[in-house]
């Protein structure tokens, strides 16, 4: 077998720039997870189906098991550690965690991406805006109930303090 | 679940895509949105040696009106689609299918181009163009060549693509006044591909008789078929009930699909049946509403 050429690709993570020679056939989740040492993103079921492994490339909402890292090359991405942090919760972070919008918490990761993306577009979204927005993420625990209400949460919050600014 | 190796080549220009395409011949495959190739890639059912990612190629991203039709660049992504106020304000058919594929994160990435490429019937994508008449532009070694979408779709997963050729373009002629379109879809749950699905598109004249009619049926067949019987007995009728529900009878012919997880063929055919009712139904509603 002929050696595959690898790659130099620079990538924008967090805010943070990254350079890295990644062999094509790398997937983004994978140099999320393995090189970047960033273990919030998930895998679930590596078939583009259940959102666990969601990222926000240049702030469009993605399935990191579906994407080759080169095709991040010069491009920017954000994954839940760019979100918040444990002293300095998102609003959507806090949403969750009044709401119990997790249980075993193994979906919640993606399904904050996939709201982060959703409020940035529509920052008061309906009931149905919600649902719609977080369509591409499964959870198995929850029932979506507590979910819905997280993110409604976290628009009221993030509104209320956009007009307060 | 890793796909084989494989080289990676991002050109930055259509003539540079088109001569990596000549150099590596069938060993390479096109990279658009990903969200088909990626996964057959994954589970080895696709094992391209060169992966050319034609996404840094500038020009191929747009949705307009011109010359008499509406033109989408191949690599204009589904969210565009449903973003596109043109879409939105005159082309029914095609937000409603924009609409009905997979989940937001994929039609972030997926684009119309690799939708039709792709050549599966179970897309969404087929069924419209074919409803629509659309033209699909090809750019090759010898420059621009358009074909009918009725040539387009070869075999499951082949069409009339050459294997140096780029789908470039999709044009759809500029719908008459009093035009309307809609698209309905089975799926067992939201982002799921279609049971069956049916689209149409109708223009009536102001005393409410068919001008024209195109119908296409997703996953109903070995590739996107459209519904031409019922095209034609359509056309010069009023578009009433009773020539709605025969239309539909004759598109439920036209269907040959195979049974499978998502339900007997006997079951689909009747669902062609009820969707094309339906679909037809909603079409005639919007054009009388037009204008
Ligand atoms: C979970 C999931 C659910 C989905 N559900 C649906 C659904 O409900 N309905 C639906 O219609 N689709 C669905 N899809 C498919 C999705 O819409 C695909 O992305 C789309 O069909 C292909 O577009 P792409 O840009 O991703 O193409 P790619 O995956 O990049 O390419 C697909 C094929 O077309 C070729 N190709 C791509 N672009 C060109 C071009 N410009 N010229 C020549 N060849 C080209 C490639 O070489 C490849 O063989 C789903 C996908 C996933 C992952
Ligand atoms: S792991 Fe990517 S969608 Fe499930
Ligand atoms: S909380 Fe367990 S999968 Fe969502």
């Amino acid at each position: 077998m002929t050696t595959k050429r690898a790659v130099d690709i620079t990538v924008k993570v967090n805010g943070k720039e990254h350079f890295a020679a990644v062999e094509p056939r790398l997937l983004l989740v994978h140099f999320i997870r393995e090189h970047l040492a960033l273990t919030g993103t998930h895998i679930g079921c590596d078939t583009t189906n259940c959102g666990a492994c969601t990222v926000l490339l240049d702030g469009r909402a993605v399935k990191s098991c579906t994407l080759f890292t080169v095709q991040a090359d010069g491009r920017e991405l954000r994954t839940i550690e760019g979100v918040g942090n444990s002293s300095a919760l998102h609003p959507l972070q806090e949403g969750f965690k009044e709401k119990h919008g997790l249980q075993c918490g193994f979906c919640t990761p993606g399904m904050i991406m996939s709201a982060c993306a959703l409020l940035e577009k529509k920052p008061h979204p309906t009931e149905e805006d919600i649902r719609w927005g977080i369509s591409g993420n499964l959870c198995r625990c929850t029932g979506y109930q507590n979910i819905v209400k997280a993110v409604q949460y976290a628009a009221e919050k993030m509104s209320a303090s956009a007009s307060q600014a | 679940m890793i796909p084989k190796a494989f080289d990676y080549c991002r050109p930055k220009t259509l003539p540079e895509a088109i001569s990596l395409l000549q150099q590596h011949g069938d060993a390479a495959k096109i990279l658009s949105g990903g969200e088909s190739l990626i996964p057959m890639m994954k589970m080895r059912l696709a094992q391209p040696e060169y992966l050319i990612d034609i996404n840094q190629i500038s020009g191929l991203e747009y949705i307009k009106e011109e010359d008499g039709y509406l033109k989408i660049g191949a690599l204009t992504r589904e969210a565009d689609l449903e973003a596109s106020d043109l879409i939105r304000s005159k082309y029914p058919l095609i937000l409603d299918t924009a609409f009905s594929i997979a989940d937001p994160q994929v039609r972030n990435l997926a684009t119309v181009g690799g939708n039709l490429a792709h050549g599966d019937p179970a897309n969404d994508h087929p069924a419209t163009m074919l409803a629509l008449n659309a033209e699909v532009v090809a750019t090759g070694p010898n420059g621009e060549r358009s074909i009918p979408i009725k040539e387009f779709f070869v075999s499951l997963f082949t069409t009339a693509l050459q294997p140096n050729e780029i789908l470039t373009e999709i044009r759809i002629p500029a719908p008459p006044a009093k035009s309307g379109g809609a698209y309905f879809k089975l799926e067992r749950k939201v982002g799921d591909f279609a049971t069956v699905g049916v689209a149409a598109q109708v223009a009536v004249d102001a005393k409410g008789v068919c001008q024209q009619a195109g119908i296409g049926l997703t996953n109903a067949g070995g590739t996107p078929i459209k519904a031409e019987k019922a095209e034609e007995f359509l056309r010069g009728k009023p578009l009433d009930d009773g020539n709605i529900s025969q239309a539909a009878s004759l598109a439920a012919d036209d269907a040959h699909p195979s049974s499978d997880l998502r339900g007997p063929a006997e079951y689909k055919i009747s669902m062609v049946r009820e969707l094309t009712k339906r679909a037809l139904t909603k079409a005639v509603n919007r054009a009388s509403q037009e204008r």
